[in-house]
């Protein structure tokens, strides 16, 4: 599925022409339907090779506060899993972007591994990161994705060890979600010294692009980022931010998650080379 | 990981990637203590001098008479600390000095597991972080008081619904990040493997009491063992030895808070449905999607919405039996005991007492030997209790 799956394709793309892949991400329904709908077009606009989104969750303890807010604004405007599913119908008709998903595993349990990954194929989802399920419990989940095409995306760590990665390579696909440091996710003030290493472990373990998120909040984390080694960059909290700070203006929502995202994304698509 | 943590099919593993380094450790770290005689004499001689173990097997005139049968209390309300507590968080600050860890976080609802872990961790010369959620910061000030007197920093958690679900995701977040120094003394029997073994394997000890102290004064075993359950801690202590003895019934009392049919309750053993949070597959009080309702009990220590997976599994099986109280028959008890037998029971406790009252002239005979594990005391909860019963007059 690997070589085949438009997440790693994509990626593969942007790396050839010495470029790294923007995925942004944002809850699904933050702050309403209607409005989150608006801030993927933003997105889209201004560079997204891939977008991410969080189904909102009552409990997400792998987040920082930022998404947590945004996944209670979610549910607050009535977002449910059905819900989510439809806006991302719609962000199919919209846009030809890969998509990934990251979710807690209970809403995958309540509605049923197999219907669920049957769903999200429809809706055109790429990749699934399950934020609480680690390797020991991926079986099930990573057969019900594969059964409809989708990658099961691995998280790995700077604790992670060798072994670990190699299984991770075996049972995901898409790309690697590379965390740059120990910690939730939430914007940080500068990027781990030890990044470069980390993700050269990654790589040579893995067969599969690597992403690095968590904490990556301007280009100059992009960019760092980037000359570590990572193929692409995953930015939630600072774009979820933006979002939380212009709550009574939508208009104003989107054009300030679009003016970031694209200074993210020329980050992103300045083309490097590793070592520079 | 060297076991699944599988109860059944409840259980397991539901981390982030970035927490199971840390479960890792503390698994190898939990099997290699259990198997040192070194540590297990350190901890039954804290358990003794500092903890005041054995607690005593008392039988109840009053139950007894009530009941019609022979009624024992398990007195846990008399261990240091006020609470089974003391035995789970005693042997996970030994686990934690013996790991080399140097910080001690924990969740509290109550306050109860918060003063436990604040306690040990003054006794052992550790750090202590609680997080609690900031609504029971409010309404819980003599534990918040204790906690800061034995020296720990209390942490108010302003997520989501404020309450104790909210301070175990808080704590999580804050493990993920500080994993090298922190051990995470988790308060109940439920959470990720290893936790509900590991804090089984600590509260067992009320149950293996219970045993010998009933042989010990009548040669047989108890024909059942009565316990509330919130997270389940106290109760799978109690029940372990007699899970493998089918002749002992077990019984679990849920919260049934306002009533079961006002969705205001903390009961997901009676109500709830197999769901994952907080680390295990379990029964939750949960939407039709998945997302984890706000459970309601009188009773801050069992105001929960999930339940220890172990618990899932006997209620899957038949193994034990759950029912549920309200918070109006809690209360009841609560004033019930504390005037027939001079012993003011938690609130939690109170819920295991009231179940007996309601329903034991109907399930026991003149034959039958009854033990009550009365969890803790009440002194916590004299403010609150009082204020709800003057509003039931």
């Amino acid at each position: 599925m690997t070589a085949t799956n438009r997440l790693t394709a994509t990626i593969r793309a942007r790396n050839a022409a010495r470029q790294g892949a923007f995925m942004p991400f944002l809850v699904l329904g933050d702050p309403s339907p209607g409005a989150c709908l608006s801030l993927v077009d933003a997105l889209v606009a201004a560079g997204a090779d891939i977008l991410e989104f969080g189904l909102p969750f009552s409990d997400p303890p792998a987040d920082g506060p930022v998404i947590q807010a945004a996944d209670t604004r979610a549910l607050a405007a009535g977002v449910n899993t059905p819900d989510c599913f439809a806006l991302l119908d719609e962000v199919k008709r919209r846009h030809d972007k890969p998509v990934a998903l990251l979710v807690y595993a209970n809403l995958i349990f309540q509605m049923g591994l197999d219907a669920f990954y049957a769903r999200a194929a429809e809706a055109g989802v790429d990749g699934v990161l399950v934020a609480d399920v680690p390797l020991e419990e991926a079986g099930p989940f990573a057969e019900a994705a594969a059964a409809h095409g989708v990658a099961h995306v691995g998280l790995a760590t700077p604790v992670t060890p060798a072994e670990r990665l190699a299984r991770m390579g075996e049972v995901g696909g898409g790309y690697l979600y590379a965390v740059a440091r120990l910690g939730t996710t939430g914007e940080r003030t500068d990027v781990d010294p030890e990044l470069a290493r980390h993700l050269a472990r990654f790589k040579a373990a893995v067969d599969l692009p690597v992403l690095s998120g968590f904490g990556i909040s301007t280009p100059e984390h992009v960019l760092a980022v980037r000359r570590a080694g990572a193929d692409g960059v995953i930015v939630g909290s600072a774009l979820v931010r933006q979002v939380a700070d212009h709550l009574d203006d939508p208009q104003a929502a989107a054009a300030a998650v679009g003016a970031l995202a694209r200074a993210l994304a020329a980050a992103a698509h300045t083309p490097i080379n590793p070592q520079d | 990981m060297r076991l699944d943590g599988r109860f059944g099919r409840f259980g397991g593993l539901y981390v982030s990637e970035l927490l199971v380094p840390a479960l890792t450790e503390l698994e190898a770290a939990w099997l290699d203590a259990r198997e040192d005689e070194r540590f297990r004499a350190e901890l039954d001689a804290l358990l003794t001098r500092f903890a005041g173990r054995p607690t005593p097997l008392y039988r109840s005139p009053a139950l007894s008479a009530h009941v019609g049968c022979t009624v024992y209390l398990k007195r846990e309300d008399l261990l240091h600390g006020g609470a089974h507590k003391t035995n789970n968080t005693l042997g996970q600050g030994l686990l934690a000095k013996r790991m080399g860890k140097t910080e001690l976080i924990a969740e509290t609802g109550a306050g109860q597991h918060g003063v436990a872990t604040a306690m040990i961790g003054a006794l052992l010369g550790l750090k202590v972080k609680v997080f609690m959620g900031a609504k029971d910061v409010a309404r819980q000030a003599p534990n918040v008081a204790r906690m800061k007197l034995f020296g720990a920093e209390l942490i108010p958690v302003e997520a989501g619904s404020r309450s104790l679900k909210d301070a175990i995701n808080e704590t999580m977040r804050y493990w993920t990040e500080a994993v090298e120094r922190a051990f995470y003394v988790f308060g109940t029997a439920a959470g990720p493997h290893p936790y509900p073994s590991i804090v089984k394997d600590f509260q067992r000890i009320i149950g293996e009491e219970i045993e010998a102290q009933v042989r010990a004064e009548t040669g047989r075993l108890p024909s059942a063992v009565v316990a509330c359950v919130g997270g389940g801690s106290n109760a799978i202590g109690a029940f372990a030895p007699f899970i493998a003895q089918p002749g002992v019934r077990l019984l679990g009392v849920e919260p049934a808070g306002e009533g079961l049919d006002t969705g205001r309750h903390g009961a997901p053993l009676v109500c709830g449905r197999p769901g994952i949070v907080h680390g295990s597959l379990s029964y939750v009080l949960q939407d039709a999607h998945g997302q984890i309702n706000e459970a309601h009990s009188i009773s801050a220590g069992l105001d929960y919405p999930g339940v220890g997976p172990e618990h899932a599994h006997l209620r899957a099986t038949g193994r034990a039996e759950y029912l549920a109280v309200t918070d109006t028959e809690a209360l009841h008890a609560f004033r019930w005991l504390s005037q027939s037998e001079g012993i003011i029971p938690a609130l939690e406790s109170a819920h295991a007492v009231a179940a007996l009252l309601a329903h034991g002239r109907s399930q026991f005979g003149p034959d039958d030997l009854v033990v009550v594990n009365l969890s803790g005391r009440g002194d916590k909860d004299l403010d609150h209790a009082l204020a709800a019963l003057e509003a039931l007059a």
